[in-house]
């Protein structure tokens, strides 16, 4: 039996050690919102928090997460960090596809927990494990930016008369 | 049951249809055009659902849903298509909610006539048609106020999702929903002048954004036996070389794994069926599986370069006629062979789709670009008709054309896996399988012999092509493939804008057994990059500055001149540089549209570093100039990619790469500044997702070539 949190929620499990956490997540819990891209730790869609450190959840068997606190893209917006990376990344119309982004939000937060002002070099070395096939690299860092507070966010353009906020 | 479509007669082109739907209540609007009206008239009435194929609904609450025909992969058509909707329909747009509509033949493409999303084509045929939807729905809505209010019509107006009368009289959308659904449904309705648009044209972000944010957007991998009950997971062993088939196999290891249900041999491979991936996954890769490797097993990348290159100086059938002997008084000629690589298209969401079959029904849960093709394929599969079958767009975590495949490959594959296991089934292919899987970009060598004039203009150009034919074998050859020459081929330099007398171009369609599809771009990912830098070398030759010589050669194309201007004056071309960094400049039309970009390139440890890309766009008329700009960056990363790293190569027919470790793309260490610029202008939208990507390579070889003399013609560059 190996035993674990996930947001909070304790978690019991007798299912194989050699299990990857991300199978976990994704088939006996179903919580989808973490991806599979890789299988390998190459690309970090699969990124997640252990005990507050990103790891890929494809290549990190349950055996390695027993007594540990899982934290996933499903809870990080309850982290007032998550959520200033949330917001970010919609002020900076950031996602394209967004198969990669939970992951992408995951190194980000993780980043911005440790270093409240993380220079391009710490944000290159942070991000570099998370593949976007779009490109939305630039965005991203922008939108790590401004959750970091020295960025400026881009305003929502108000449409003419009395129409509607953008979708922020 | 209440009759779910009221139809009118059909009078004019277009038909719109009312579906109400008494379980909701509100207005419904639907659309059909003249072939697909008959057809759904014909089917027997659909049960009433909450989520009609119709392109509209307005609640009572107000809240606006648009079906969205295409699929979303990134390139922002739940926002876009909403946007056309709005515009017309003069609502809350903070009220908008958008939804991938099913397979069915109302939301076919206009131009194409089946349900499909390619071509950067999404809101080209959806601009008249989604505005005219929108439009439809505000003239119904006015129209019920109007007979509440005993008023005329055109005393009314609309402003933000409410109707406004004489006297200063208001009434909500919501609350003129259900009365609007009642009324007739007008025909030619006038749409907006575009000065008078407050949407279209506005930087909006997505309306998908939320759910992507959060993870609660589901993406075709996400489909869980919460959503279908039961569901299982199927990993497939697939031929190690293309065309290779199973002789036996020894499954002995696999049966008694925790989880799994089911082996199955399939017709391309062995399935292993179990409760879970992971069970699925440790019992596929147990298999023992002897294959009849068939001919495939010869196909060496190196052998191909050999052949395509000495084919590339043979005559070919000829896709332009030209009078090349003119090449014969140039002052200057160039000859130069070109080579580009099979490309996977490696999106981020590994290839899947899940079917459930029951007696006289299937339903599917795919991201597909090709809905009604894979509806079809499906159907046969399942022994079913097309109608039978319920094909559920679901988001998809990009696609690039792999997921627009005639063969519906990764589609068939689930419904026979599903029939057989019978129970329901998701395909999950890992990352391996979708490398290794085929259906790439074609492998290409051009050679290219063209010549300048004493006064430096292009004389003679002789264009040979040799590669595999993306259409032939397909459903679609008898439109795009004539005398033998697929138009996918050659595209870009057929129809090249500059002013080139005497050109002739020849085509040679190889045969190799690797299955080949559309990248983006298609033919112009190998043809921009061979057009523009010969053009670069062209006007060395002439010594010419590149920017003037090729607006020496657009005097008829004023769009292309203006598109390339205004991409060297943002960025500052012929502006000094720091010592090791040069510029290069490439332009391209595609897709309707003009894309130009300047590089500024490095080399540093003797790799290109591409440090800044300066792009310009005419796209027509920008619907959303945010989505425009987050296109053409997407666009650039995606040839960047391919013309840094990406290649598929073969040894004795099984392919070299399986994952991003072999297979790399670029990542955000190595990503340039980018800066979009947007042609303002045009009466109505041309292509946007694909135009970006043909102008990277070429900018980053001429780029190369102005900072050190050395001209890189294969890609991926090797320096």
């Amino acid at each position: 039996m190996i035993r674990f949190s996930v947001n909070g929620e304790r978690i019991e499990t007798d299912l194989a050690a050699d299990t990857p956490l991300l199978w976990f997540l994704r088939d006996n819990l179903q919580m989808t919102g973490t991806k599979f891209g890789c299988g390998m730790a190459l690309c970090g869609a699969c990124t997640v928090h252990v005990n507050g450190e990103p790891v890929r959840s494809c290549s990190t068997p349950l055996s390695v997460i027993a007594g540990k606190r899982v934290t996933t893209i499903e809870s990080i917006g309850s982290s007032p960090i998550g959520k200033k990376v949330q917001a970010a990344w919609i002020s900076e119309d950031v996602v394209q596809c967004g198969y990669c982004q939970s992951g992408q939000i995951m190194s980000a937060t993780a980043l911005l927990t440790k270093n409240k002002s993380p220079t391009d070099a710490q944000i290159d070395e942070a991000m570099n494990g998370n593949i976007c096939r779009c490109g939305t690299y630039n965005r991203v860092r922008a939108a790590i930016k401004v959750a970091a507070g020295g960025g400026v966010p881009k305003p929502a353009v108000p449409f003419k008369k009395s129409a509607a906020k953008t979708n922020a | 049951m209440k009759q779910l479509f009221q139809t009118t007669a059909p009078t004019t082109r277009r038909q719109f249809i009312k579906a109400s739907v008494a379980a909701t209540g509100g207005l419904v609007i639907g659309f059909y055009l003249p072939g697909a009206h008959k057809l759904a008239a014909a089917q027997s009435a659909p049960k009433p659902n909450t989520t009609p194929n119709a392109f509209l609904r307005i609640a009572r609450d107000g809240s606006v849903t648009v079906q969205v025909k295409h699929l979303e992969f990134g390139q922002g058509v739940m926002t876009s298509l909403p946007m056309l909707v709005a515009e017309e329909l003069d609502c809350d747009w903070t009220k908008v909610r958008a939804e991938l509509a099913p397979a069915a033949p109302q939301f076919a493409h206009t131009m194409f006539g089946m349900q499909m999303t390619g071509g950067s084509s999404s809101v080209v045929n959806s601009w008249m048609q989604m505005r005219t939807v929108g439009a439809t729905a505000r003239a119904m809505l006015i129209s019920a106020a109007a007979s509440k209010w005993k008023v005329n019509a055109a005393d009314c107006r609309t402003d933000n999702g409410v109707v406004i009368g004489p006297a200063g009289r208001k009434e909500s959308y919501g609350a003129l929903a259900d009365a609007a659904n009642a009324l007739a449904v007008p025909e030619n309705v006038k749409l907006k002048d575009a000065k008078d648009f407050r949407i279209i044209g506005k930087p909006t972000r997505r309306i998908d954004a939320p759910s992507k944010v959060d993870g609660s957007a589901k993406f075709g991998l996400d489909v869980t036996a919460k959503m279908v009950p039961n569901l299982h997971t199927a990993v497939v062993m697939h031929p190690p070389i293309f065309g290779a088939k199973v002789k036996r196999f020894n499954a002995d290891k696999v049966k008694g794994l925790p989880g799994v249900t089911h082996v199955i041999q399939t017709a391309n491979g062995v399935a292993v069926v179990a409760k879970n991936f992971w069970a699925a996954k440790t019992g596929r890769d147990l298999l023992e599986v002897e294959w009849d490797l068939g001919p495939g097993a010869k196909a060496n990348t190196a052998d191909l370069r050999k052949s395509y290159r000495e084919l590339a100086q043979k005559p070919g059938l000829v896709a332009k006629a030209g009078n090349i002997d003119a090449l014969k008084s140039a002052a200057k000629t160039i000859t130069a062979e070109y080579e580009v690589p099979f490309l996977a298209h490696a999106a981020m969401e590994p290839l899947n789709c899940t079917v459930s079959i029951k007696a006289d029904s299937c339903e599917i849960w795919v991201g597909s670009q090709f809905q009604t093709v894979d509806q079809g394929a499906a159907a046969k599969v399942a022994g079913l008709k097309p109608e039978q079958v319920k094909l559920n767009t679901m988001i998809a975590g990009g696609g690039f054309g792999r997921r627009a495949n005639p063969a519906s490959d990764y589609i068939v594959e689930a419904v026979e896996i599903a029939r057989e296991a019978k129970v329901p089934v998701k395909t999950v292919w890992t990352r391996e399988d979708d490398m290794k899987g085929g259906y790439y970009r074609p492998m290409y060598v051009h050679r290219v012999t063209a010549g300048v004039d004493g006064a430096g203009k292009i004389i003679g150009w002789d264009h040979t092509v040799v590669g595999q034919s993306i259409i032939g074998g397909t459903a679609f050859e008898p439109m795009m493939v004539k005398d033998g020459i697929d138009a996918t081929s050659v595209e870009g330099v057929t129809d090249t804008p500059y002013d080139i007398p005497n050109m002739q171009t020849q085509l040679h369609t190889t045969q190799t057994g690797v299955p080949v599809l559309w990248w983006r771009s298609v033919g112009n990912t190998h043809t921009a990059f061979v057009m523009e830098t010969m053009m670069d070398d062209l006007a060395k030759a002439a010594g010419k500055d590149p920017v003037a010589f090729r607006r020496d050669h657009l005097g008829k194309q004023p769009r292309v001149a203006n598109v390339l201007a205004m991409a060297a004056e943002k960025a500052g071309w012929g502006t000094a540089l720091p010592a090791g960094v040069a510029r290069g400049i490439a332009v391209h039309e595609s897709f309707g549209s003009v894309c130009a970009q300047v590089a500024e390139v490095s080399v540093e440890k003797g790799q290109i570093k591409v440090r800044r890309v300066v792009a310009a766009i005419d796209c027509g008329l920008a619907v959303n100039p945010l989505t425009i700009s987050a296109q053409v960056e997407s666009a650039i990363v995606f040839g960047l990619s391919a013309a840094l790293y990406g290649q598929i190569t073969l040894k004795d027919g099984v392919v070299e790469q399986s994952n991003f470790h072999d297979y790399p793309v670029l990542r955000i260490a190595d990503m340039p500044k980018v800066e979009v610029h947007i042609v303002q202008g045009g009466t109505s939208p041309t292509g946007v997702g694909e135009p970006g990507t043909p102008p990277i390579a070429p900018a980053v070889s001429n780029a190369v070539f102005a900072l050190t003399g050395k001209r890189l013609r294969e890609l991926p560059f090797k320096i």
